[in-house]
């Protein structure tokens, strides 16, 4: 830290200091402000704060997040101070912010949003970069996705040196990273196929089977993995077989898990002791916390988009357990609420529904086309009233997310 | 109706990007609700379209994609065919811009298209992405489209194509008017599932295949007219 530029010290301290402010004025988790104004006075803050340490980026449409987390957890082991942007403040201010806070941190895991990657790849060095899954996603102001894994082929063209963790059940994450010279394969699943029917090199209709995929006509194929999750358990590179035994539920996250221990290889760290970090992950961010509200015990998931939404769906304690699901189309969730039509709710039949958000006439359409029968609510709490005791479920995407943990006190 | 009605989804694994299911799906709620029974049929790229559908729907997608599925398209002959034979064609977006005589390709080239329509698209200065509401062509007797676009596309219509509705909120074809049709054959810039609020225009396609429709339950329109309403209220002037 001492090394940095005097410009950059001041750009890092008046940052940490906004930070501080921010959190002390309840105005957010304080992980964004402080970047914003470091990078203000040094536009250069990102590389500079980068520089001597180990990063790891983590990118993907859905998991980032929690994937984060669970790589911090399993590089514990190694006994080093690491910086962290854990809140999913993932563009540049909320990288450096994370880094700015944490000058003696020898690693950094940073969770880095898609678009940014080409840029963020080549001014942190990264050491390791993972790539988790692509699918449709806020289109309204996201890329288009096969662009997207364009962009970051030729990125990662740009950064020989980079060690590359990817998903190689997902086609487009395959041919991005196909070429890198150093890659980790992880068979981390893909419950979402809607995005991936085709071959990414050629366009050509991609053949499955079990969990393989192959195109007939440029025979591009799944790579061989090193790593895979298979049920509840993850297979090593040395073929042996152990349960993962998370506390966080659902199969995305033991992928994401299994991803976390790839990484904590490349780093030397024994699967073991990665292990043990992983399961002492009980919530990320608020996602997956129990809330206990006039007798009811409510938990939160967050899903954002379809292959979020599948993947929460089926993290879903079984029926009769009621649920609520609440949507909104602020800027930060897509403005555009057609996603809606490419979850499947049939699952949601024969429970209890509650439909919420300012979005939920959008949503009450959708479940009647489902026969999906359903309660319209104002808020959390009417569906706490309806529901009187017991758990309930409750799955929003980002604002309607945020509304409800601040409904409840932001006790999440 | 002596049989189902075939409903044929063409290339969701290459133009289904945003929700297209839903166009599938309200048209088999909204005839169910007429007791009118339904065969969805799925066509992927790799498979041939068949000629003897009633409706068939095409989505929207991406640049590569979309230059993908008109390349196959023309090559297997069958959409044109069925177009031809008198069947509807209802397509969105990408869709609907393969339809014409050409479309810009993924870096913006000229990209032969089906024919089916008399349009010609090319990409505009900057992409279109709002809430769109659009006054139909009167003939049609059709209320005001509500929906969303999220495109660059320009499309001029020949003198074969007449334009589907007029804009009042949002871009459409770039010229003030919204999307073509010609005989059974409606394209527009309102993506996705562009049925959903505009029930109006399902029952329209499904009124040229199954002959005059009777009213729908008042009680199972409630929510779709009420969705109506919210979201033309949300971008009145």
């Amino acid at each position: 830290m001492n090394k940095l530029p005097l410009r950059a010290r001041l750009a890092t301290s008046v940052g940490g200091a906004a930070n501080r402010v921010s959190r002390l004025a309840g105005r957010g988790d304080g992980s964004v402000i402080g970047g914003v104004i470091g990078l203000r006075l040094e536009p250069g803050l990102l590389a500079l704060l980068a520089q001597d340490r180990q990063v790891v980026l983590v990118t993907g449409t859905n998991g980032k997040t929690t994937t984060t987390r669970l790589v911090t957890a399993a590089l514990a082991p190694l006994g080093e101070q690491i910086a962290s942007n854990a809140f999913g403040a993932n563009m540049e201010a909320g990288m450096a912010s994370a880094l700015g806070q944490a000058p003696d941190a020898t690693i950094a895991v940073l969770e880095c949003d898609e678009q940014y990657i080409p840029y963020v790849l080549v001014v942190t060095h990264a050491r390791v970069l993972v790539l988790l899954n692509l699918s449709r996603d806020q289109m309204d102001r996201a890329a288009e996705i096969w662009l997207l894994a364009r962009h970051w082929r030729e990125a990662i063209a740009g950064a020989p040196d980079c060690h590359i963790v990817a998903n190689a059940d997902d086609p487009l994450i395959a041919w991005a990273a196909c070429d890198a010279p150093n890659v980790t394969w992880v068979a981390a699943g893909q419950r979402w196929h809607d995005d991936s029917w085709c071959c990414p090199r050629c366009g050509s209709h991609l053949r499955r089977t079990g969990d393989e995929w192959k195109c007939h006509e440029c025979s591009f194929s799944r790579p061989p993995v090193r790593w895979a999750l298979s049920g509840e358990d993850v297979i090593d590179p040395a073929g042996c077989v152990r349960p993962l035994g998370l506390a966080l539920p659902g199969r995305a996250n033991r992928s994401n898990a299994v991803v976390a221990l790839a990484v904590a290889e490349v780093f030397g760290v024994d699967v073991v002791n990665a292990l043990r970090g992983l399961r002492d992950v009980t919530s990320v961010a608020g996602r997956y916390t129990t809330v206990e509200r006039r007798g009811v015990d409510i938990r939160l998931l967050l899903a954002k988009n379809p292959a979020g939404w599948l993947e929460a769906l089926d993290v879903l304690r079984p029926p009769p357990e009621p649920v609520m699901l609440a949507v909104n189309a602020q800027v930060p969730d897509g403005r555009d609420t057609s996603w809606l039509w490419d979850v499947d709710y049939r699952g949601l039949r024969g429970r209890q529904v509650f439909v919420g958000g300012e979005r939920r006439t959008d949503l009450a359409v959708r479940l009647q086309a489902d026969d999906v029968t359903f309660e319209i609510v104002t808020g959390v709490e009417e569906a706490v009233d309806w529901v009187g005791h017991g758990t309930l479920e409750v799955i929003g995407n980002y604002t309607a997310f945020q509304q409800i943990r601040t409904a409840l006190g932001r006790a999440a | 109706m002596t049989s189902d009605l075939r409903l044929v989804w063409v290339y969701p694994d290459l133009l289904s990007t945003y929700g297209d299911r839903g166009n599938l799906l309200v048209l088999e709620r909204r005839a169910r609700l007429r007791d009118i029974g339904v065969e969805p049929v799925f066509v992927n790229s790799d498979q041939p379209v068949p000629r003897d559908g009633d409706i068939y729907l095409i989505g929207g997608g991406e640049d590569l994609p979309q230059v993908l599925a008109a390349r196959r398209l023309r090559t297997d002959g069958g959409l044109a065919g069925a177009a031809e034979r008198g069947a509807v064609v209802f397509a969105v977006c990408a869709g609907y811009q393969l339809l014409g005589h050409e479309f810009g390709g993924a870096d913006g080239e000229p990209t032969a298209g089906l024919g089916i329509l008399d349009i010609r698209s090319g990409r505009g200065d900057q992409r279109a992405v709002g809430e769109i509401v659009a006054n139909v062509d009167p003939v049609l007797g059709v209320p005001a489209l509500t929906g969303f676009e999220n495109h660059q596309g320009v499309t001029r219509l020949g003198p074969d194509a007449i334009p589907l509705a007029e804009v009042s909120v949002g871009t459409g074809n770039g010229d003030g008017t919204e999307g073509a049709h010609a005989g059974r054959v409606v394209g527009t810039y309102l993506h996705g599932p562009a049925l959903v609020r505009n029930p109006g225009l399902a029952d329209l396609l499904l009124g040229w295949v199954a002959g005059p429709l009777r009213p729908p339950p008042a009680e199972s329109d409630e929510l779709a007219l009420t969705l109506r309403r919210e979201r033309l209220a949300a971008v009145a002037p």
